[in-house]
């Protein structure tokens, strides 16, 4: 039923009450959280540092605008609406058009604009964001999931999380969307986490409900194929987010698009502790390499940040799967 | 930060941790070996100090106020008393109805006067107390009353045998449900005068009787009022009843001890020279080691080192006992949620649930809570599908919260369930937050979540409860303020722990 806590500690499990003494409050400004909680301020500091973000439609930012919103999305075949401040993928919706010109969902359900309205009324009144604020919302581009890896998921687009600690990144991984989470990409809702090799990309270990899994659960397919292209790049762009945010304990969520190429789609900073059960692996041993790093190898820039990355953190297991 | 700051920060924490449990130890012990308080619970005898409050308004003239004392009575001995009344000169006079007299040539405005006594619950009874019965008076009535209370009487004296039961009977028919018409009569004209009544018929059945006043002693009041009460003789001794009492509050029924405060039927404040007076009393139980101890205690009580909430007067001392133990209650929320890792629906709202449990008593709470909930719950997914904005939302839930107290007061009272009636007690706008933040959380994490949270935060509420009504606990929180310097160490050892939670080796077990 429970692990004794010293072989977790041998283990090196970051735990929640470490998490936030020893990694947030001590890299993260405060100041700094706006930054990253609300998604409009990311993508503006993304774009500048010429970061690939999903391309932004349109902005609702009053009443007024929800009444044009018809206009807004003249001409527009698909695409994503979210609240600035959201969290967890909270008042996320995805909509297509259809053949007659109707939105749908990817369940395949109709979605009027009255409908649409209401929801996107709602978000500005702040029933999607934190702490119940009034909010903005964010129109986007759909992002094209790469053919290959839109097997491995339920609807929803799969993610890659880096954890990127004082700009090296330290541990990732895929979370695959299944029927169980409703085509969202989170872990606690029944997503399946597939943990990835710093150093290549390739799959270690997979969880769904804490539990480890081989094949996705919705289409059976083998979770050990999942192998994730231009890895590389997608190192350094997660390292190049902690250059932009100024965060030192940072979570940043990416998406493959297939013709974009990696995409930052949002950046946390209080990212959760799920990514060792997907990698079967604890965060510890390589946070306090990062800690004890001199001032020298800090002040590296961010591709030469993922190459030690890589080098350091490279797995030497097998895969698990 | 760097490693070094972090150290130095560490370093600091330690240093403010042992220097609080030093102070806080050191308080405690202070009290404990000066002051002779018991560090435990149990091996010591109930003191109650009661504080009455004599306010008038004066206006100009010389002003004579006396108020009538508690004398030696069975049960009670009155340890030591005093009078706080800047400009007024005080005399206690003894007797068979002890009084404090304040004199004053010239006063002007509000004025507030303050008599407190210790008084010892003892077990001793008190042989030789005689106290002098009255002479019987001639009384007679108007006509129907008149010939109401001769048949009353008359089949009250049928049924007894004595003066004390023919009191008893007499009481009886005023008491219950199914009153005959007399008594309904008499209740209708007398409605105001009802003990005098009572008093006026034995002594018209030629029993010496007469209206005394007593104190109710209930731990941590405020502002409280005599209770009027029949003392009736038979021959040289002399017996306490109580009187059917409608207008007490049904929260009150429950019996507690009384103290007689005037014993004969004197009037119990009596003012010459001022208007517009009134007396109200407050009261707290303390326990205190031996009787020796508390009477050189007192003397002790003002002096510099005895930085203690009881030098403070009673009522606010009352006050103080409730606000005390809300650090314990917030300790336990801590140890949960960090070294537990419980989750709850807001942070504190289980120690604000705790507070109302301890005024409702556990099982009525919690019943109250899960219908209040459940039902707000209910009310607030029908307000959802209105398209509201967030503020008048919850505004529009606490008033319906309101409105769901005031529905179940209401029905269980007429069902007779008097216990529903403390569902008033909880902290309505925390509900209606509390509600609030349920059903959203309902819609974005399912039900699953919201039961959990749900779980979690009752668990927390019962947890703090048990500990926050823990006698022990009451006991060293309100005579050792050092208590609180411990706890305040405490918090500030479990803030900067990193070690993991309860609940973690559980989520991460997988990994062992």
């Amino acid at each position: 039923m429970f692990v004794m806590p010293w072989t977790l500690r041998k283990r090196g499990i970051l735990g929640m009450n470490r998490r936030n003494i020893s990694y947030i409050s001590r890299y993260n400004e405060r100041r700094l959280f706006p930054l990253v909680d609300n998604k409009l301020k990311t993508k503006v500091l993304a774009e500048a540092a010429c970061i690939n973000t999903p391309k932004l439609i349109g902005l609702v930012e009053s009443q007024y605008d929800v009444t044009r919103l018809d206009e807004i999305l003249e001409g527009i075949n698909g695409f994503a609406i979210k609240p600035a401040n959201g969290s967890g993928g909270k008042g996320i919706m995805v909509l297509k058009r259809n053949a007659e010109g109707e939105f749908v969902k990817s369940s395949g359900s109709v979605v009027s604009l009255r409908q649409l309205q209401r929801h996107v009324s709602n978000t500005l009144a702040g029933l999607h964001s934190l702490g119940g604020s009034p909010d903005v919302a964010l129109i986007e581009d759909l992002i094209e999931v790469d053919t290959f890896l839109s097997d491995y998921s339920y609807e929803g687009v799969p993610d890659i999380r880096v954890i990127v600690c004082r700009g090296f990144p330290v541990m990732a991984m895929i979370r695959l969307a299944t029927r169980a989470s409703d085509g969202k990409a989170n872990l606690h809702q029944g997503a399946v986490g597939v943990g990835l090799d710093i150093a290549t990309g390739r799959p270690l270990n997979a969880v769904q409900f804490g539990e480890q899994v081989t094949h996705h659960p919705d289409s059976g397919k083998n979770l050990s194929e999942l192998a994730i292209p231009d890895w590389q790049t997608l190192l350094k762009l997660a390292a190049r987010c902690y250059d932009i945010s100024g965060l030192g304990y940072l979570g940043t969520d990416i998406v493959l698009d297939s013709k974009r190429g990696p995409m930052l789609l949002e950046l946390n900073a209080r990212p959760g502790l799920a990514i060792q059960l997907a990698n079967g692996e604890g965060l510890l041993h390589r946070l306090r390499k990062i800690d004890s790093l001199s001032k020298k190898e800090l002040s590296l820039d961010a591709d030469q940040r993922a190459a030690l990355s890589q080098q350091w953190f490279a797995s030497e297991k097998e895969n698990l799967l | 930060m760097t490693v070094k700051k972090q150290f130095d920060t560490k370093i600091s924490l330690f240093i403010l941790v042992v220097t609080l449990l030093v102070i806080g130890i050191g308080l405690t012990l202070h009290r404990h070996l000066v002051y002779e308080v018991p560090l435990l619970y149990g091996e010591t005898q109930t003191v109650w100090s009661v504080e009455a409050k004599v306010e008038f308004t004066a206006n100009g003239k010389p002003v004579k106020v006396s108020l009538s004392r508690p004398g030696e009575q069975e049960g009670y001995a009155v340890l030591n008393e005093a009078g706080a009344s800047p400009g007024y000169g005080l005399n206690f006079s003894e007797g068979a109805s002890p009084t404090a007299e304040w004199t004053k040539r010239a006063a002007t405005g509000r004025q507030e006067l303050f008599y407190r006594a210790d008084i010892l619950a003892t077990q001793q009874t008190i042989s030789n107390q005689v106290i002098p019965a009255p002479a019987i008076r001639a009384v007679s009535w108007q006509e129907p009353y008149e010939t109401a209370i001769n048949a009353i009487l008359q089949r009250a004296y049928t049924t007894s045998a004595d003066n004390y039961s023919l009191t008893k009977e007499l009481l009886k028919q005023f008491k219950g449900v199914d009153r005959g018409q007399h008594v309904e009569l008499l209740k209708t004209h007398f409605n105001n005068s009802l003990p005098e009544l009572v008093v006026d018929m034995l002594h018209k059945a030629n029993v010496p009787a007469s209206i005394v006043y007593g104190l109710e002693l209930r731990d941590g009041r405020r502002r409280q009022a005599l209770l009027p009460l029949l003392r009736v003789w038979q021959g040289s001794t002399s017996r306490i009843f109580h009187f059917p009492d409608e207008s007490k509050s049904v929260l009150d029924q429950q019996d507690a001890p009384v103290l007689l405060w005037q014993q004969t039927g004197a009037p119990v404040l009596d003012v010459i020279g001022a208007t517009d007076s009134s007396v109200r009393f407050s009261m707290i139980k303390r326990e205190e080691s031996t009787f020796a101890n508390v009477a050189q205690n007192l003397s002790n009580q003002y002096s510099f080192f005895n930085f203690s909430i009881h030098s403070l007067p009673i009522e606010e001392q009352a006050l103080f006992k409730t606000i005390l133990i809300i650090p314990i209650g917030a300790l336990v929320v801590c140890i949960l949620r960090v070294l537990i890792g419980l989750k709850t629906s807001g942070t504190f709202m289980p120690v604000l649930i705790a507070l109302a449990f301890v005024q409702t008593s556990l099982v009525t709470g919690l019943i109250g809570f899960l219908l209040v909930v459940a039902t707000g719950l209910v009310l607030r997914s029908y307000l959802s599908k209105l398209n509201l904005l967030l503020v008048p939302r919850i505004t529009a839930v606490i008033i319906t919260v309101i409105a769901i107290i005031g529905v179940f007061s209401v029905f269980s009272y007429k069902l007779g369930l008097t216990e529903g009636l403390r569902i008033t007690f909880f902290p309505m706008i925390i509900l209606s937050w509390t509600i609030e933040r349920m059903s959203i959380l309902w819609e974005e994490e399912g039900s699953k979540e919201v039961f959990k949270q749900g779980t979690g935060s009752l668990f927390t509420a019962v947890l703090a409860y048990w500990v926050m009504t823990d006698p022990w606990v009451r006991h060293l929180t309100f005579n050792f303020l050092g208590i609180q310097f411990v706890v305040l160490a405490l918090v500030l050892m479990i803030g900067s722990y990193t070690g993991y939670r309860l609940l973690e080796l559980k989520r991460f077990k997988e990994l062992g």
